[in-house]
């Protein structure tokens, strides 16, 4: 009896380590909950609920006694779709029975204490590169490639840097688009780029919330309104930070 | 020419945001190759209907088609695939403009843009959902007809 118990603790140990790591690293509200459900009924557990909205999870097993339920809050997000996957190949493990109880807690802790991140050069390389390629997506011209990708670069470092100093997000997007308006604005002046808007587009498409945005009305179409809902407001605010950024500049100049 | 450098930087700019989001590195060049297409069916599209939110439904439709099978055969979440190939879909842009038409005061222009943000964004989502939809529908067509 005592035994089932820590049994029953035990497997919704590891569902919830599971779907918190899946949550903090951008996975989908509905793909959360069913991974969690899967890897507790591959432990036995046939009856679960899970409820995961973008800011906390609550999981309940049924089992011979009364039913157990927790809760985990969820207070910082990104995307790290290397964790997702992982976490992904772990449940697939489970269910198809090759690892234990054990095991997989072991290999979720170490798994939610790993930094798996590109190195900070490369994810600015990345950022400045596809900065200037949105530019000329945009129909931008190709004079302006290398101003787009200077301000895209130096906006994402400053995203990065305040980011890890000042933990208010719309913060720090805010100063970044403020760095990316004001550069911009001084590389158009010395004359090395020309359409102004088409550079500041490019360059702060590394910030924009548009995957929110389109996740919020995938939420909720599919009935997930909490989540939809704060995925939503959360995609307004950076689209508000950035673009208060960007007017601050051009009110200025 | 045009349409080359299209292909090229649309390429790029999506495994550059594959970086960014951290997808595993063996998944890099398929989700630029998915981005790419993508933003090619959007392009050719909403250059000869003149319609972006019909061009973004068929692009989305094919990023989701494409991701789901992608993600079946390599056994990854979908997320990696559809999250890269959708970025460039995704009214960013847009949603930049409007918000800062909202801070320069001018309500009505930023009412507009924002109108159409949710429009094309809405039509990402609807492709995403309708083509999660059909791949559920072929594959029970499957199961009751091996």
């Amino acid at each position: 009896m005592e035994n089932e118990k820590t049994l029953t603790y035990e497997i919704m140990e590891v569902c919830l380590l599971a779907g918190k790591i899946m949550l903090q690293s951008g996975g989908e509200t509905y793909r959360v909950e069913d991974t969690m459900m899967r890897m507790a009924a591959a432990f036995g557990i046939e009856n679960s609920h899970s409820y995961v909205t973008p800011t906390g999870i609550i999981f309940s097993a049924e089992g011979a006694e009364p039913t157990k339920t927790k809760l985990i809050r969820i207070s910082t997000r990104s995307t790290d779709l290397k964790k997702v996957a992982m976490v992904n190949s772990i449940s697939r493990r489970i269910t198809s029975g090759e690892l234990n109880l054990e095991s997989a807690l072991t290999l979720l802790k170490e798994l939610d204490a790993l930094n798996v991140t590109f190195p900070f050069m490369v994810q600015v390389a990345a950022a400045s590169i596809a900065s200037g390629c949105f530019m000329i997506m945009f129909m931008g011209e190709w004079i302006d490639f290398i101003p787009a990708m200077l301000s895209g670069g130096v906006g994402y470092i400053g995203f990065l840097y305040f980011h890890r100093y000042i933990p208010v997000k719309f913060f720090s997007e805010f100063l970044a688009s403020f760095i990316i308006g004001l550069l911009s604005f001084f590389l158009v002046k010395i004359g090395a780029g020309q359409q102004l808007d088409k550079i500041i587009i490019g360059s702060v498409m590394t910030l924009v919330p548009g995957l929110l945005v389109t996740n919020a009305v995938r939420d909720l179409m599919a009935g997930h309104l909490v989540s939809g809902l704060s995925k939503g407001a959360e995609a307004l605010l950076t689209a508000f930070a950035i673009g208060s950024g960007i007017a601050v500049v051009l009110s200025f100049v | 020419m045009d349409i080359i450098g299209q292909l090229i930087t649309s390429f790029i700019a999506t495994a550059a945001f594959g970086v960014i989001f951290n997808a595993p590195k063996e998944t890099l060049v398929k989700c630029g190759l998915v981005g790419m297409g993508g933003w090619i069916i959007y392009y050719i599209a909403e250059k000869y209907s003149g319609d972006p939110v019909l061009a973004t439904l068929g692009a989305t439709l094919f990023v989701g088609i494409v991701s789901q099978e992608l993600a079946k055969f390599y056994k990854t979440p979908v997320i990696i695939f559809s999250v890269a190939g959708i970025i460039p879909l995704v009214p960013g842009g847009l949603a930049y403009d409007t918000m800062r038409n909202f801070v320069e005061d001018d309500y009505f222009q930023a009412l507009a843009l924002g109108a159409k943000v949710t429009l094309l964004s809405g039509s990402i989502a609807f492709g995403l959902v309708f083509s999660e939809v059909i791949n559920q529908v072929v594959r029970k067509i499957k199961a009751v007809r091996p």
